[in-house]
């Protein structure tokens, strides 16, 4: 599930765990904002999260810091 | 109610007594079953009666693991669906026979029936009724199989296959978020079959008379029949089996009841389908084919008719609300965002600051679509998306309080 014509690590949410906490929205700037109850978004639209220039390298500390558990790098 | 096919070729050829010799009667005893299925599955070109139209032949396939599970869906949390309702209350031996007919095939070590609450001691009767039947014909070693009747829990999203799944492992009836296919590992870690009962009945069909026979209805690249529901301004709301590739405004005439003049539009695949306004269902037929072309599909086969005196802000406004708070609760963008989608959208359909209720449906509607462990934010912002564009003409009314149908009455 990447977006068409581009290719890059995606970054799979569980929604079901997410609580909006925020870490991984400030441990990938380039990738993710926060909506207007602190879940993550992507930046760049779309409902697949394809990392974003250098946040490729910090994702695996996103998906270990993530309080709740919820990321995974697809 | 049904359609004018041959007595016993069609799913609702029973009379509601259940009677398994009348279903031997009408329908035929079983063949010995084998592997063999999967291949004459393959080649009927059966797609699954649950929504998504998969076809059913490569989902059985992908099922290659031991200890396989076999699911029978039944849960139908779709308001405006009835059919799998009928299907369990008139012909539920057809559903058995598929069952068992699959889970040899696939060889199942388990069955399950995953029925909706109200429907549990019936269907529980009819299975102890084949079970009694199976047991006598133990001897010959032909049938083995045993069906665990599960009741679902009530709600929209109890149907949905992790909810499905959780449920029988004994959890709450809630989407997970999907890590594996259940093809790989559903119920308890196993290979796991979901399949919605239409399905397995027309699987039961398919082992009696085989895919020539099944490709004899329908279309080439849709074929045999299906079960829809009618509902909304219709004189003959209910369940019926047409043949896919139907002509839809020959289904409203004839099935429904329906003068076409007094149709505005139909929402097509239920409270997650899309509306279409009468003009573009001109020509159409019963399928994914012709269907995509107007950006509709067939669902699960709901057909709701909306009439010229409603108003269509109105009747969506209604269907949000409902999926609102048919919200599992489980993701914060679907927690958070369809309540405020329902409440922009009422505020539209009665003209209260239908300008502001307007930038929110496009801002909240963006924002919850696709953003959930299953479908069912997505569902909702597809239903919003064509309403707004299939009742573009009432918005625009709404924006300036002048709705004919809610003239004197809005504000």
């Amino acid at each position: 599930m990447t977006i068409e014509g581009r290719r890059g690590t995606a970054l799979h949410i569980d929604w079901t765990r997410c609580d909006g906490r925020g870490v991984c929205t400030e441990l990938l700037p380039d990738t993710l904002i926060r909506d207007e109850w602190g879940y993550p978004l992507a930046r760049h639209g779309g409902t697949t999260v394809v990392l974003e220039g250098s946040d490729a390298q910090r994702a695996a500390d996103a998906v270990r810091l993530c309080p709740r558990m919820a990321l995974r790098v697809k | 109610m049904t359609a004018p096919t041959y007595l016993a070729e069609s799913l609702l050829a029973q009379d509601g007594t259940n009677d398994l010799r009348r279903h031997t009667e009408l329908y035929g005893a079983r063949p010995p079953a084998d592997e063999s299925l999967v291949d004459a599955v393959v080649r009927s070109g059966l797609l699954g009666h649950g929504g998504a139209a998969f076809p059913t032949g490569a989902k059985m396939r992908s099922i290659t693991g031991r200890k396989a599970v076999l699911v029978a869906n039944a849960a139908e949390g779709e308001p405006l669906s009835r059919k799998d309702h009928v299907l369990l209350d008139r012909s539920v031996h057809l559903v058995l026979d598929g069952i068992a007919a699959t889970a040899s095939a696939i060889r199942a070590r388990d069955c399950y029936l995953y029925a909706p609450p109200e429907r549990v001691d019936a269907v529980q009767a009819a299975v102890d009724a084949v079970q009694a039947a199976v047991d006598e014909r133990r001897r010959t070693g032909w049938d083995r199989t045993k069906i665990q009747v599960i009741a679902a829990a009530p709600g929209f999203v109890s149907g949905e296959k992790s909810a499905v799944i959780s449920a029988i492992e004994g959890g709450p009836a809630l989407p997970r978020d999907k890590r594996t296919h259940a093809s790989e590992a559903g119920v308890r870690g196993r290979p796991t079959l979901v399949l919605n009962v239409e399905t397995l009945a027309h699987i039961a069909l398919i082992e009696r008379r085989g895919p020539q026979w099944f490709r004899s209805r329908g279309t080439a690249s849709e074929p045999g029949t299906m079960l829809v529901t009618y509902s909304g301004a219709v004189r003959r709301p209910g369940v019926a089996e047409v043949p896919l590739g139907a002509s839809i405004e020959e289904m409203l005439t004839n099935g429904a009841g329906v003068d076409l003049r007094s149709v505005r539009a139909v929402l097509l695949g239920g409270f997650h389908g899309t509306w279409v306004d009468r003009d573009a269902l001109t020509g159409r037929a019963l399928s994914q084919e012709s269907l995509a072309n107007i950006g509709s599909r067939p669902g699960a086969g709901i057909v709701h008719v909306l009439g010229t005196s409603s108003c269509g802000l109105l009747a969506t406004a209604e269907f949000v609300r409902c999926l609102a708070n048919e919200s599992a609760g489980q993701c914060g963008p679907c927690l958070n965002g369809l309540p405020r989608l329902a409440d922009a959208f009422s505020r539209l359909s009665i003209g209260d600051d239908a300008d502001g209720a307007i930038t929110e449906i496009a801002r909240y509607t963006r924002l919850v679509d696709g953003r959930g462990a299953c479908h069912h934010p997505d569902g909702t912002a597809r239903l919003i998306r064509s309403a707004m564009s299939v009742f573009a003409q009432d918005v625009h009314l709404h924006r300036l309080d002048t709705c004919e149908i809610h003239r004197g009455r809005i504000r």
